[in-house]
Formats: structure tokens, C-alpha cells, sequence
């Protein structure tokens, strides 16, 4: 589904990804940890079509087609969903009006009619209870004086009514408690099928107790510098990231 | 070409004995001195602080004609799409009252409501105070001019503890090109009174024209008075209107200003705080694109204790239009325990369009509360990515985040059908498919 060639991001010329290689099947969850600053919100917005940074190298195929071409809206169109690790205040535009927009993006991408209003509000309401949010939620500007949880919890409402291809979760367990960890990660669960694919990105190996991996990937100095089962998570969780960074060689190394 | 001054004589020598009260020897002295003082002082100048961004000079070449002061030909028909429910409405065209299409309706005890030129031919000696000669001197050329010309307005007059509930609208519609229309309001709230106005002016065609227009408010002891206004004049108009207020102990002022319209626009607030515990409220949104320019000039005088004044401006500017802001606050000697907060907020849609915005703080006194910022900037690019990467279209996120960003000055508006009205209007301005969000 995702096939990552030597991927080198810059921003503001200052290289950040140096050569990142990464298969992502349809049916898998790969997570993706490694140390503060070390690019994996910078990879997740890359994937997103984020236009602040610019890729000097490398190619990103998505369904076989190249990702890299398309518009962020294209992308999402196509099913690439980024939960965001620090979602965006939106003040004046309501939260249901936002999804309502982008679920009738997707469709009217796909040919398919608009959903009629009542239709819209069941499958929102639904899936508002599958995250345990309230409804006035709904109403409320888009994220705005939401707390870190609630802000969270809405990226996976988003995600569990958008129902994309491809999921990339940056931190979406950071700032959680234990309860809304559990929700959370119920809604990833329930979301999990063959046709699907998810990469989240943490930093503690608790989120993986309840969304098993497949893979687990150690992001280092812009390169991905383990990969392993979900048995490294247990690992770094022991031993830190020093090991990691040790064994992949100096920071200013350089391609 | 003759100069302005002869100009504006020469009219005055057409016209004069055409005008409200014109039999009234302190009206035509008042009128005269207006002229006189404009003989002296002509239009602002670029030289002038107050105007060094906003050149008038059109206006002086444009050579505008008084109105004839027969009836025009407008049907209510033609007006009625400008109507706001539940209001006592008051239609001025080109400066006239029309009483053919006006509403007013039952009023309660204690409430004068008429035209200007009503109440100078049946009880002229409540304005003798206010439209005679004045004592200090005019804030500009404009004013000058309006005291010589003013050819009718409202009078408004809540006698004390007198609360009208229904908004008063008062509607200026100018339907020809070519006319110079000076408008003159009037309103005196007494002690524990409460009124709210609704200023509106607009245009059938497109023609140019100037509308130069004066308020006059006296806010009374623990009064509360909101004025409202609705600038949507053509876009080859000049629009030049001034709100001066005058605060008794314990009163309150609102004042809300959408400018929208106009080619060149230039709005003056000046609100004296004047008595203790008095408060003020200012809020503004100026949207201009293609080549308008709308300054507005606002000045908050705190002068005694215990003052308070909001004051929160925003501004959309695309194409390659311009905008002033110049808000200034004077916190003087007397004025302890004043509290003042300004802001004003520029949103800039185009590299060509320009905002000069100047916040000028000046405080005498030593025990106060004062604060205020001013922020010129793009949208947010990470409000765009956001929408975006939910699949919303590039174009659409601009225009629907340039929406909430003037939105949030209309949602400050208590009366709905005014609130509703800017709403649609700011709607006009987004793709179809983005209005259903919001
Ligand atoms: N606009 C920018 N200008 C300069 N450097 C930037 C910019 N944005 C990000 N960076 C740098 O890029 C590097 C990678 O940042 P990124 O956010 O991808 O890290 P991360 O792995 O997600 O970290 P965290 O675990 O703290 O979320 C950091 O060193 C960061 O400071
Ligand atoms: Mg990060």
C-alpha cells in the first residue's frame, strides 16, 4: 500500500529525513518510535502533503501511484488519513460542519451521492459514542478550547467516520489517561480489517499493549535505525533509545 | 475651476432657503458659520495627521450637488429587500425623510422618534443646543460642511427611565449619482433610558456620490445605548461619517461597525467617557477588495474614574484595496482606575493589499488598566493543511477560514435579523459548496 524509497526531507534546508525506507502492507499496523525530534511528525506530514517541507530525495508510492505528486486534499480524498499530533484550533468553523465537508470530499470523489443530513448525523452520532464524546462536542469551532484529551479523541472520530485506507496516528496516546487510552485505542481496534492499513507513532510501548503491531520501527537521526517485532517496543521501553543511536552511527553522519 | 469654498457657497446661495429650518434665525446663523468655517478650512489635506493616509481629494474635484428637495420617485417596493423585522424604521432618501416608506409604529411614553426636519418645524427649540453655532471648533472640513448643509436625519429622545425596545433603523439610500448628501442624527438618552439604532447606508446603483454623515449621542446617567451600523454604499461612493458620543455616570455604549461598502470610506468615533463608571464597547469589520480604501478613526476619551472601553476592530483586505486603522485612547489625568483594552486585527488576502493600523495609547494618570495589540497577518498555513488534509478543497479553506475570521464580529451582535443580514452578506462572498458549512 505504502512504499517508502530513500526518503530525504528538508526544512528550511535543514535536513531532517535522511534516507528513510518503509513497506507498509494493506492489514498491517506498523509503529513507529525513536527519540524527541527525531522526524516522525516530520515523515507524517510528509505523507499528508504538508508544503512546509521539501523532499531533496527519495520517492513515496501510495496504491502504486506516486503520493508525492498529489495535493493534501487529493490524498486524503484517496484515503490517507493524518491524526495530528497537535490538532489545529479552527475557531468559527463547527466541528460537525468540517466533517460533514470532508465526508462529502471523499464521497464526491469516489462518484458517490452526498449523504442526506439524517443519514450523516446517525453514522456521526455513532461513531461519537464509540469514542464516548459528548454531542455538544459537535458544535463546538473545530478543536477550539477542547482539552489535549478531547482534542485527541476527536482526531479518531474523524478518523472512525472518514473510515480511510491509510491511517497515520502521530502521538494520538500522548496526553491520554488510562481510560481514554483505552477508548482510543478500542476505536483504532475496531478499525483495524485486511483492507487497511495504520502507522502510529508513540513513544510508550503502553499504547502497544492494547494495538498490537505487526512491525516496530525505531526512527533515529532521520533514519529508520531498527526495525523489529512488537518485542522492541518491550525493549526500548527497558533500555531507552541510546543503544539505537549508538548502533546507527553518529547524528552528523550524513548520507 | 473655482475653488471648493466657492463652490460649496455658490450651493449654499441655491439651496439654503430650501433647507429644514431655514426660517429659524439660529439655524441660519449655525449654517453659516458651518460654511464659513469650511470657506476657511476646505477638505483635509494629506498634511493633516489625522487624514496623512487618506487623500480627499476626489471628493473636492467631484464637485457634488445638493439633492433637489422635491420627492423622488422610490417605492417601498424598491427598498423593502433592506428592511429589517422588528424594527421602527426610518427611510432617508437621497437625505430626505420619506414617510411613504417608513414604519413607525406605536411608541411608549416618553419616546420622541421623528425627523429631524419634522422636529425643527413643529419644536425646534430642542435642537437650538445642538444644531447652532458651536463654540469649539470643527473636527474637519466635513463637519463644517454638514452643519451648513445637514438636510435631515433623525431625532431620537428617551425621556429618563424610558427603555424602547424595538431597534430603531434608520435607512440611507441614495439613488442617484452626482449628489453631495449630508445627514445629520440626533439623540438624546436620559438617565436609565435604553435604545438601540441601527444605521444603515445604501444605494440604488452604482454611481458616485458622497454621503456625509453625523451622529450626535448623549448617553445619559445609567443609560445603556447600542448603535449598530451597516455600511454598504456603492462602490464608487465616498462615505464620510462621524459618531460622536457623550457618556453620563454609570452609562453604557455600544457601538458595532461593518463597513463594506464605498470606494473611499472614512468613519470618526470619538466617545467622551465623561462621568464616573461609565463603559464603552467598540467593535468593527472592514472588508475591502478591488480599490477601496475605508479608514477609520476612533477616539476613546477616558475622562473621569472608573472608565471602561473595549474596543475590538477587525479587517479583511484583498485585491488591491487599503485600510486605516487609527484607534486612540487618552486616558487622562483624572481618570483613575480606567480600564482599556484595544485591539485590531488584519487579515490580508493579497499581496497588493496595504493596512496601515496604529493603536496610540496616551495615559495621564497612574492607576489604570490599559492594553492593546495590533496583528496584520496571512491565514494561517496550518489552518489550511488542516482542512485540507481532511479533503477539503485549497480555495475552500481560504474562504471558509476568511469567513470565521469575520464571523466572529458579527456573532457579537445581539439583534438577529442585523446579525442574520451580515451573515448572508458575508456568505455572498464564499464558493457555494463552502456555505453549507457554516
Ligand atoms: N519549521 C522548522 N524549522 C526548523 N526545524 C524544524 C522545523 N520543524 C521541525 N523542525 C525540526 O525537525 C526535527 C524533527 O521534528 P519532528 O517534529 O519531526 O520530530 P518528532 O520525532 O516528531 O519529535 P517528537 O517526539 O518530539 O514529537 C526537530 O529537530 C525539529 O526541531
Ligand atoms: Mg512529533
Amino acid at each position: 500500500m505504502l512504499d517508502i524509497r530513500n526518503l530525504h526531507v528538508s526544512i528550511n534546508d535543514k535536513p531532517i529525513l535522511r534516507g528513510i525506507d518503509l513497506t507498509v502492507r494493506a492489514g498491517e499496523v506498523h509503529a513507529i518510535m525513536g527519540p524527541n525530534g527525531s522526524g516522525k511528525s516530520t515523515l507524517a506530514h510528509v505523507l499528508a502533503g504538508h508544503e512546509g517541507y521539501t523532499v531533496t530525495a527519495g520517492e513515496v508510492r501510495y496504491l502504486g501511484r506516486n503520493l508525492l505528486e498529489l495535493s493534501p486534499e487529493l490524498r486524503a480524498r484517496e484515503g490517507i488519513f493524518l491524526a495530528f499530533q497537535y490538532p489545529v484550533e479552527i475557531p468559527g468553523v463547527a466541528n460537525i460542519y468540517l466533517l460533514k465537508a470532508a465526508v462529502n470530499a471523499l464521497r464526491q470523489h469516489r462518484g458517490e451521492p452526498e449523504l442526506d443530513a439524517v443519514d450523516f448525523l446517525a453514522l456521526v452520532k455513532d461513531k461519537l459514542k464509540l469514542m464516548g464524546m459528548d454531542t455538544d462536542l459537535l458544535y463546538r469551532s473545530v478543536n477550539e478550547g477542547f482539552s489535549g484529551g478531547e482534542k485527541k479523541r476527536n482526531e479518531i472520530l474523524q478518523m472512525a467516520v472518514l473510515e480511510p485506507r491509510l491511517a497515520l496516528l502521530d502521538e494520538t496516546d500522548s496526553g491520554l489517561d488510562i481510560d481514554a487510552l483505552k477508548v482510543v485505542a478500542g476505536g483504532v481496534n475496531a478499525m483495524r480489517s485486511p483492507e487497511r492499513a495504520m502507522v502510529l507513532v508513540t513513544h510508550y510501548q503502553r499504547l502497544l499493549n492494547y494495538i498490537v503491531p505487526d512491525q516496530v520501527h525505531v526512527l533515529a537521526q532521520g533514519r529508520i535505525a531498527l526495525s523489529g517485532g512488537r518485542e522492541l517496543a518491550l525493549e526500548l521501553e527497558n533500555r531507552g533509545y541510546g543503544w539505537v543511536e549508538a548502533a546507527a552511527g553518529p547524528a552528523g553522519g550524513g548520507a | 475651476m473655482n475653488s471648493a469654498a466657492d463652490f460649496y457657497r455658490d450651493e449654499f446661495a441655491r439651496i439654503a432657503t430650501t433647507l429644514p429650518g431655514s426660517a429659524l434665525p439660529w439655524l441660519r446663523h449655525g449654517r453659516e458659520a458651518g460654511l464659513a468655517c469650511f470657506a476657511e478650512t476646505g477638505f483635509p489635506t494629506l498634511r493633516q495627521e489625522d487624514w496623512k493616509y487618506t487623500s480627499v481629494a476626489a471628493i473636492e474635484k467631484s464637485r457634488f450637488l445638493s439633492p433637489p428637495p422635491t420627492a423622488n420617485g422610490v417605492a417601498p417596493g424598491q427598498i423593502d429587500a433592506w428592511g429589517l423585522a422588528g424594527t421602527q424604521r426610518l427611510v432617508f432618501v437621497n437625505g430626505r425623510y420619506q414617510p411613504r416608506c417608513s414604519n413607525i409604529g406605536a411608541l411608549p411614553a416618553g419616546v420622541t422618534l421623528a425627523s429631524l426636519a419634522e422636529v425643527l418645524g413643529r419644536e425646534s427649540e430642542r435642537l437650538e443646543g445642538v444644531l447652532g453655532p458651536r463654540s469649539d471648533p470643527y473636527p474637519s472640513g466635513f463637519a463644517a460642511l454638514n452643519q451648513a448643509f445637514f438636510s435631515d436625519g433623525v431625532y431620537l429622545h428617551l425621556a429618563a427611565g424610558v427603555a424602547l425596545e424595538t431597534p430603531v433603523h434608520l435607512l440611507f439610500v441614495t439613488t442617484e449619482p452626482g449628489l453631495a448628501l449630508h445627514t445629520r442624527n440626533v439623540v438624546r438618552a436620559e438617565a436609565g433610558s435604553r435604545a438601540c439604532l441601527i444605521e444603515h447606508h445604501v444605494a440604488l446603483g452604482d454611481g458616485a456620490y458622497l454621503s456625509n454623515t453625523a451622529t450626535d449621542l448623549v448617553v445619559g446617567r445609567d443609560a445603556e445605548v447600542e448603535h449598530l451600523k451597516l455600511q454598504q454604499e456603492s462602490l464608487k461612493a465616498f462615505h464620510v461619517a462621524a459618531l460622536d458620543v457623550d457618556q453620563q455616570q454609570g452609562s453604557r455604549f455600544v457601538s458595532r461597525s461593518f463597513a463594506l461598502g464605498g470606494g473611499l470610506g472614512r468613519v470618526d468615533i470619538r466617545v467622551g467617557l465623561n462621568a464616573e463608571h461609565a463603559s464603552c464597547t467598540l467593535d468593527g469589520l472592514y472588508m475591502t477588495d478591488g480599490r477601496q480604501h475605508i479608514d477609520h478613526h476612533t477616539r476613546i476619551d477616558h475622562a473621569q474614574p472608573y472608565g471602561t472601553s473595549r474596543e475590538f476592530y477587525k479587517g479583511v483586505l484583498a485585491g488591491a484595496s487599503r485600510a486605516v486603522f487609527n484607534g486612540r485612547v487618552i486616558v487622562h489625568a483624572d481618570a483613575q482606575h480606567s480600564d482599556a483594552y484595544q485591539a485590531n486585527r488584519n487579515l490580508l488576502l493579497s499581496d497588493n493589499a496595504e493596512i496601515d493600523t496604529k493603536p496610540q495609547l496616551e495615559i495621564y494618570a497612574d492607576d489604570v488598566k490599559c492594553r492593546h495589540g495590533a496583528t496584520v497577518g496571512q491565514l494561517d498555513p496550518e489552518q489550511v493543511f488542516y482542512l485540507r488534509s481532511r479533503g477539503v478543497d485549497e480555495a475552500d479553506a481560504r474562504a471558509l477560514l476568511t469567513f470565521a475570521f469575520a464571523a466572529e464580529m458579527t456573532g457579537r451582535i445581539d439583534m438577529a435579523p442585523l446579525r442574520a443580514r451580515l451573515e448572508k452578506l458575508l456568505l455572498g462572498r464564499l464558493p457555494e459548496r463552502v456555505k453549507e458549512l457554516v
